[in-house]
């Protein structure tokens, strides 16, 4: 029962926001996000680890074809639905700076998005899953490509029609399956874990899946709309693309990908995670190169994916429980950093490198923000990345030596690229763009301090989160495995 | 077998109604006797199968939701039509008298049971659509069309009209029980599958199917918008009950034999519509193409032909009819407005601000391109899956894969339509749309988003 709230209070709220909002829209909005973040804590309070799926919700929709609408809460998705209701309410809060106009249709877009992004996270049922996966792209292309920048239009169009491409295969594979399974057949994911399918049948479908997925992440060489876009975007699509969106694909792949196609991982699963690793070290080389910082840190979330990809392929404790925290750590830090570039070019207009410096003079406070989510990002122990990164390493290397190693590189090149950019923005002589850079407001405040102290949070204490996903993360590794 | 009579004999009142001085009673007669038709249509719901006329036609729950699509298209079509009003040209009881005849001719199709009632089913449609689209009688254009699509449409009859004969040379019989018993026999004639073979041609050139298409496009542009909607919909619907009809009826004992035909024509379909419709400059060109291209879509449930077929092209016919009918109920105030001010008025930059102008237009029209492009939360999103279900059951992936590209493609030309509406700056002309106008295309849209949210309750039905 509580999930559906979880999936209808957001539509609810984005439908009031849509029609009642006017010049209201952003507080209707941002009390709509908290009250889903309250009913997310209060799930979370009753929520169980050892129980499973809990929370059940079952509804059904063609009842002719077997198909439900069902959904329910196990430990993978209440952190992924942690994760979400966490952050949208910041990212509401963080367009409070902003004049965006018609402001009741873009918040209420934001809710739109939040509803589906918990429908993705919480669904039993492989159709809906396929139907949530896409009506998330729906708002979001919308938010991009009316709200955007300069060349949003071909920018967003690109990004539409590549991830539906992606999807189309994803429908493919669950057509298939549904007509395999047994008697008047049955659409429940659970269903196609039973099925007993040929390697070479799961060839097939791995790489229909695997497409969908790495388009949606996006792993290397499925990346090319993905930098675009995150810089053309205005800034709360960019942290929902970023912080939540990217998130979906990785959740694809431990939900669908291997469970239902464990054989296919002896054959393709290198394949699979060699693509991700090039993906760390070719984001990171070209993170190092640029100048514009929403485009570094496109590239940066980019490197980070690959390997977060690289741990789930390596099917190891490890490797899926770093997958895990780091989704919810990179989902904060990332969200933080395109904040921080977001009061920045408020202020000064710009988002190059070259142009910025000596920040730390005029406003301290947000030079020891951005430091936090930096070192978050660079994964310095005690910080949020530090956990994910070492378990994901841990589990890479368990699978292989060698890519383990390559896989390391992204901690030294992390750790250039940030750096670097702190120092040219933070540090030196003020520019024109930054003499007279403001102190930052209250609402900029309320945003950051919540996600600083979740960075420290997940860095000091990550039991809390690990503890929450393992009876889960275990019983898959099980099934996979045998 | 009720809405063959009324309408037949409401078809007369109406040419007679012609005659009264004001021309304003027309259209609220018309859609009263359509919606007699569709009360009546439905007196005969879950009756089972019931046979008229010494077998010539049959009415069943599957026949009668085929009717049921084709009369609330046909409604929401002449509810549209108030623009005949303003013009002197127009002749509007002859309009509504052929367009109610020509309903008669697709419920034949849809429910014939002897080949000679499909040949006449056919007919009575075709020559309707041929008058109708000539019907702008000042236009060069809508002439041109008239001419082109009768030439072609009557050559194509001829060959359905050989497919028969042969058929019949074949089996000794005109009846679709007939021919099935004939084929239960075993070891067929040749004539059977060249007869076969020239029905199908006939019939394929109907629904524009690759490569019998080529009339789609000129057709479709030259002929008055409205009867473009009424081609687009009504025909196609009729079209593929009437072949599904044939197929699963008739000649499901030798499928091995006719369906490899029927999936080369599909590709073909698809790949014709999808591609084509990238480069059109004209909105109602892009549409013509993008019929073409479900045709494509519909025919992939026939050449799968499971038990699942009936129901995937039931349900694709219904969403696919309903989009089109909103995206040409868009196009016609717009176009009218353009034509006004002298812009260009049917190609895509006609939609430029669109969403600034008339938020609801713009609506409509995102979510009728939404619904052809089969993006999830419409109804045209499960046509295409049950319709690909249908392939995946039968194993037929290869076609499957073929489909998804093309719907890929799909997204491209239907999106642009959408970005224009949202995204690109336009002129700030107003454009009026009278209240009942609004009231259909909103309906029609709400229809779109509730069978694409709870699908169940159109399947549940049937």
């Amino acid at each position: 029962m509580l999930t559906i709230l979880l999936i209808l209070i957001p539509l609810v709220a984005g439908l009031l926001t849509f029609f009642l909002g006017g010049s209201n829209a952003k507080i209707i909005a941002l009390a709509g996000a908290l009250a889903e973040l309250a009913t997310a804590v209060f799930a979370w309070t009753q929520f169980d680890p050892a129980a499973g799926a809990q929370f059940g919700f079952q509804y059904d929709w063609i009842t002719a074809s077997g198909i439900s609408f069902a959904a329910s809460v196990d430990g993978i998705s209440m952190l992924l639905v942690l994760l979400t209701t966490f952050l949208v309410p910041l990212i509401v809060l963080s367009a409070f700076g902003h004049n965006y106009q018609n402001p009741a249709t873009f918040f209420a877009l934001i809710l739109f998005m939040e509803s589906a992004l918990v429908g993705v996270f919480t669904t039993t049922d492989a159709f809906l899953f396929y139907f949530f996966f896409e009506v998330a792209l729906i708002p979001v292309y919308f938010l991009a490509a009316v709200w955007g920048g300069e060349n949003r239009l071909k920018v967003t169009f690109k990004f539409f029609v590549y991830t539906i491409f992606g999807s189309l295969f994803m429908l493919v594979a669950l057509v298939y399956l549904y007509y395999q399974t047994p008697g008047t057949h049955s659409s429940a994911i659970t269903a196609f874990y039973d099925l007993q399918l040929t390697p070479a049948a799961q060839g097939w479908l791995f790489w229909a899946f695997f497409i969908a997925f790495a388009i949606k992440m996006p792993l290397f060489p499925f990346h090319t709309w993905q930098p675009d876009t995150y810089t053309e975007s205005p800034t709360p699509a960019t942290m929902l693309l970023a912080g939540i969106m990217l998130k979906m694909g990785v959740y694809g792949l431990i939900r669908i990908l291997l469970p239902i196609t464990p054989l296919a991982l002896n054959q393709w699963g290198a394949v699979a995670i060699v693509l991700s690793v090039i993906g760390i070290v070719y984001g990171s080389i070209i993170a190092i190169q640029q100048r514009d910082m929403k485009r570094l840190v496109a590239y940066s979330s980019f490197a980070h994916v690959g390997l977060m990809a690289a741990g789930v392929f390596s099917t190891t404790l490890n490797g899926m429980q770093g997958a895990l925290i780091q989704m919810l750590a990179h989902g904060i830090n990332v969200v933080g950093m395109f904040f921080i570039i977001d009061i920045i070019f408020s202020r000064t207009n710009t988002r190059y490198l070259d142009h910025l410096g000596g920040i730390t003079q005029k406003t301290p406070s947000l030079s020891v923000y951005f430091m936090i989510m930096l070192l978050g990002s660079v994964a310095l122990p005690l910080t949020s990345g530090f956990v994910g990164e070492f378990l994901l390493l841990a589990g890479v290397f368990e699978y292989n030596n060698w890519l383990g190693a390559a896989a390391g590189l992204t901690i030294i090149l992390g750790a250039v690229y940030l750096l670097r950019m702190f120092q040219k923005s933070m540090f030196g002589a003020t520019s024109v763009n930054t003499e007279h850079f403001q102190e930052l407001t209250l609402s900029e405040r309320a945003v950051l301090i919540p996600l600083t102290i979740m960075v420290f949070w997940i860095g000091i204490y990550p039991s809390t989160f690990l503890e929450m996903t393992e009876p889960t993360v275990n019983q898959l590794l099980r099934f996979i495995h045998n | 077998m009720y809405p063959i009579i009324l309408l037949s004999f409401l078809g007369i009142v109406v040419l007679f109604l012609g005659f009264a001085k004001s021309k304003a009673i027309l259209l609220p007669a018309t859609l009263l006797f359509l919606a007699v038709a569709l009360v009546g249509n439905f007196v005969e719901w879950n009756q089972g199968t019931i046979i008229y006329f010494y077998n010539m036609l049959a009415v069943n729950n599957l026949t009668l939701a085929f009717n049921g699509i084709v009369l609330v298209s046909a409604f929401m079509i002449v509810a549209m039509t108030r623009g005949f009003q303003d013009d002197d040209e127009a002749q509007p009881a002859e309009y509504y008298a052929i367009m109610l005849f020509s309903l008669v001719g697709a419920f034949m199709m849809i429910g014939f049971e002897n080949l000679i009632m499909l040949f006449l089913g056919l007919e009575i449609l075709s020559v309707a659509m041929y008058v109708l689209t000539g019907s702008d009688k000042r236009n060069l254009r809508s002439n041109e069309a008239a001419l082109k699509y009768f030439l072609m449409g009557a050559f194509a009859t001829g060959i359905l009209l050989f497919g028969i004969a042969l058929l019949y040379g074949a089996t000794g019989s005109f009846t679709l029980t007939g021919i099935q018993a004939y084929i239960g026999q075993g070891n067929p004639s040749y004539l059977l599958y060249g007869g076969l073979l020239l029905v199908l041609i006939g019939m394929l050139f109907k629904v524009s199917a690759a490569p019998f298409h080529f009339w789609t496009p000129d057709v479709y542009e030259g002929a008055p918008t409205i009867f473009t909607a009424f081609m687009a919909t009504i025909v196609k619907t009729a079209g593929f009950a009437a072949l599904f009809r044939l197929l699963s009826h008739s000649f499901t004992g030798i499928y091995d034999y006719w369906w490899i035909t029927l999936a080369v024509i599909t590709v073909l379909t698809l790949l014709v519509g999808n591609i084509i419709a990238v480069y059109q400059d004209s909105f109602k060109r892009m549409l013509a193409y993008s019929s073409i291209s479900h045709a494509g879509y519909l025919l992939i449930a026939l050449t799968a032909m499971t038990p699942q077929t009936e129901n995937s092209i039931l349900f694709y016919s219904m969403a696919y009819s309903v989009a089109t009918i909103c995206a040409f109920g868009v196009l016609i105030p717009l176009a009218r407005e353009k034509a006004m001010t002298g812009k260009p008025r049917e190609t895509y930059e006609a939609f430029n601000g669109l969403a600034r102008n008339n938020p609801l237009l713009a609506f409509v029209l995102t979510v009728s391109m939404l619904s052809l492009a089969g993006i999830p939360l419409t109804a045209g999103f499960w046509g295409k899956f049950f319709v690909f279900g249908s392939a995946a059951e039968r194993g037929i992936i290869w076609l499957l894969v073929v489909a998804i590209l093309m719907s890929a493609v799909g997204i491209y030309y239907y999106f642009r339509v959408i970005m224009a509406a949202y995204m690109k700056e336009g002129d700030t002309a107003e454009i009026r749309v009278a209240p009942f106008y609004k009231i259909v295309l909103v309906t029609a849209t709400i229809i779109t988003l509730l069978f694409g949210i709870a699908p169940g309750l159109f399947t549940g039905l049937v």
